[in-house]
């Protein structure tokens, strides 16, 4: 039995740790007590307890590699480092050849996850994508491909011609297994309005999550903080995914990231810091009762800020990724890769066990 | 009752730990009940939810050192291309440029330079008493214990000299681990772990007041770090005269000791650790400069109330590939935001402006 003698120092967290115990759901105003709340090792102690029950002293982590096919896009969210118009100097787009070629630099290492994803880019066919999946499959045969967020999905669909059902079902057969949790941002009209406008509304963004997970396809979950939205619109956020993950139960893990404003039309905003970062984790691992996973992405917060969230509720710290693009064009001052020892010698010098998963959370050897 | 949670109740209930229970602590506890236990004690040491910060500047004054640390990429030996001893003319604008900022300090410290006499530190301390309305923070022991013995002359009369130039305080820089077995690996020619401790000792009858660090994450062993807060401790006791103790993590890029990099939850450990075991020190400080914004944020929860300086310019730690730089506006936004109150002291923590 784990037990939690803690006192804390804000006294309000008492009716939170009492359902806590006894396993009763949070709702929104816990959420925001929480958010609201400075005892940064109660709500540790609180995210703890839901982990230990859950996952023990495990942490888990993926052998990975990240493919950025292109970064020319439509949508050109004010948030996003990464994008650019077609025709600007550094605008690129990978050919299939390319790809083959960026996949065959590393075919040597034990690689289990491709996470790929791109920009909405007007110049790439529906085959494209297909093809795309197919040299994926073709080279790496034994990894699962993580790939297009429900943005892009929602943009293959167009671009096909086919209804949601339809492309995923093509996806799929060409080779498609997860769907990375991007895209959903921060589920606020007013926070599209200012920030991403082009993109598609949260009810699209769920409703192809649905159709994905009725497909049998697994996916993630995330959640852009540290920008322009409130903490109701942080914990409206969070009860959206998990009345989802209620209905179809096909969300793997959630994953909070910490928006990076270097290079970015936002860049006037101060980055995160760590209590809000830590405080996202443990939230997230209260609120989500029926998510079993809770990412510490390392390369959003740092490996040093990661290592300490395995205490605040995560369980997992995304990959031994190299040449992470996206977060670092906006600034991020995290490792561009870590390698396994690294990352197996974060998890063990914090006293935890690191075990290496698949995609799926089994675990590898 | 085991061992470990016999040791957490001592703790919690205020009561002075010893050397087995600290390292006790320090190999099982697990990371949230040393959080607990060290934000407790900081609590009782430090009610008000205050978080200080110092604005000033650390100046190298040479860096051409005898010494050759293993794990100092600061140093140059005589002779190198890249040596210097500082001209009056930079010390000058570095001072006015601290001054200007807001500063009200500086810390001065250099390598082991034969070729300066006692009579060149004299000289640079009244020049810049004579020139600017700052307190000098200079000379860690090492420094002293190098001038002492280069002068022929006791670590007590060598301070009173300095003292009577304008030295304001000494900082604790130095000490590394302060057991010689370690330092011997280390830092060879360096003054031993009693002569440190002898410095200080010296220093603080004659009045002054210093404080006290240490550099782990090398060569020395867990028990290695104990017993260096336990010589603190010990010396402490007997004179009162640390205002505070400073952890930090060896750096190992471009330095000969080749080491895993200590992670940050080793260093919270640790810190709490050192806020638990020294009751007789009133402050705690963060180390920024090896830790980032994150972790230092994270360090007020695990024993810190002081995140020291705001670092015009850190030369030393600087040359060993670490590029953390925290301006004070930002200080204080991370203070701020982890619920404390924001505020810059003197060198002897006391609160010169709120914010
Ligand atoms: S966040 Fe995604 S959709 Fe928005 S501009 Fe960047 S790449 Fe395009
Ligand atoms: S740490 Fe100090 S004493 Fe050692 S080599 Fe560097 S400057 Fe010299």
């Amino acid at each position: 039995m784990i037990i939690m003698k803690y006192s804390f120092l804000d006294k309000s967290l008492y009716e939170i740790k009492d359902k806590v115990v006894s396993g009763e759901r949070l709702g929104f105003v816990d959420g925001i007590a929480l958010y609201k709340s400075n005892d940064l090792i109660g709500i540790g102690y609180l995210a703890d307890y839901v982990r230990r029950k859950l996952h023990g002293k495990k942490a888990f982590y993926v052998y990975n590699q990240h493919l950025n096919f292109t970064n020319i896009c439509l949508n050109r969210c004010l948030f996003c480092a990464f994008s650019r118009d077609d025709g600007e100097k550094d605008a690129f787009a990978l050919s299939i050849d390319d790809v083959r070629s960026r996949l065959m630099e590393r075919i040597n290492e034990p690689v289990r996850e491709l996470h790929v994803v791109g920009g909405l880019n007007s110049s790439l066919s529906f085959d494209y994508y297909i093809e795309l999946l197919n040299t994926i499959k073709e080279v790496r045969p034994d990894s699962t491909i993580k790939a297009f967020t429900a943005v892009e999905i929602d943009y293959i669909a167009r671009i096909g011609g086919l209804s949601i059902e339809k492309t995923i079902a093509r996806l799929k057969k060409a080779g498609l297994e997860m769907i990375p949790g991007g895209g959903a941002e921060v589920m606020s009209n007013r926070v599209r309005k200012k920030l991403f406008p082009r993109k598609i509304d949260s009810n699209r963004w769920l409703e192809i999550m649905e159709a994905l997970h009725s497909a049998g396809l697994t996916s993630n979950a995330t959640m852009l903080y540290g920008h322009i939205e409130t903490l109701d619109e942080r914990v409206d956020h969070l009860m959206k995914l998990r009345e989802l993950q209620d209905k179809t139960g096909g969300f793997a893990a959630f994953i909070p990231l910490a928006f990076h404003s270097q290079n970015t039309r936002l860049s006037h905003l101060p980055g995160t810091t760590a209590f809000d970062d830590l405080k996202n984790i443990a939230l997230a691992r209260l609120m989500l009762d029926n998510f079993s996973h809770i990412k510490a992405y390392w390369v959003m917060i740092g490996e040093r800020l990661a290592q300490v969230a395995l205490s605040f509720g995560a369980d997992d710290l995304d990959g031994t990724i190299i040449e992470e693009k996206i977060t670092h064009m906006a600034g991020a001052k995290s490792a561009k890769g870590l390698s396994r020892a690294q990352i197996e010698y974060l998890i063990s010098s914090a006293g935890f066990t690191p075990v290496e998963r698949d995609s799926f959370y089994g675990k590898i050897g | 009752m085991n061992k470990l949670d016999r040791t957490i109740e001592k703790a919690a209930s205020n009561e002075r730990i010893d050397f087995t229970e600290a390292f006790t602590l320090l190999n099982e506890a697990e990371l949230l009940k040393l959080a607990e236990l060290a934000n407790k004690k900081r609590q009782r040491l430090n009610p008000e939810p205050v978080v200080t910060f110092v604005v000033d500047r650390n100046i190298n004054y040479t860096n051409i050192c005898i010494s050759g640390c293993l794990f100092c990429a600061f140093y140059c030996p005589p002779g190198h291309a890249d040596a210097y001893v500082i001209s009056k003319k930079e010390l000058k604008e570095k001072i006015e440029e601290t001054l200007s900022l807001g500063g009200t300090q500086i810390l001065l410290q250099g390598g082991l330079n034969p070729s300066l006499s006692l009579d060149y530190y004299i000289d640079l301390l009244k020049f810049i008493k004579d020139n600017f309305p700052v307190h000098i923070h200079g000379f860690s022991p090492p420094e002293i214990a190098f001038i002492a013995e280069k002068s022929s002359m006791s670590f007590e009369d060598t301070i009173n000299k300095l003292i009577d130039a304008g030295l304001g305080s000494i900082p604790g820089g130095g000490a590394e681990i302060l057991v010689d077995e370690i330092r011997e690996k280390i830092s060879p020619n360096k003054c031993s772990a009693n002569e440190w401790i002898e410095v200080m000792e010296a220093a603080h009858k004659c009045g002054l007041r210093t404080t006290a660090t240490m550099m782990f994450g090398h060569m020395e062993k867990p028990e290695h770090i104990i017993e260096h807060l336990m010589k603190i401790r010990n010396l402490q006791d007997n004179t009162g005269g640390f205002t505070a103790f400073i952890p930090w993590t060896f750096q190992p890029d471009n330095t000969r000791i080749k080491v895993e990099k200590t992670t940050s939850v080793e260093y919270l450990r640790v810190l709490a650790v050192s806020r638990l075991f020294l009751d007789n020190i009133q402050n705690i400080q963060a180390s920024w400069v090896t830790q980032g914004d994150k972790i230092v944020q994270t360090a007020l929860v695990f024993g810190a109330n002081d995140l020291g300086s705001t670092m015009i310019e850190e030369n030393v730690v600087a040359a060993a590939g670490v590029k953390f730089r925290l301006p004070k506006e930002e200080m204080i936004r991370l203070i701020r935001e982890a619920g404390y109150k924001a505020a810059q002291r003197d060198c002897f923590y006391n609160i010169i402006k709120p914010h």
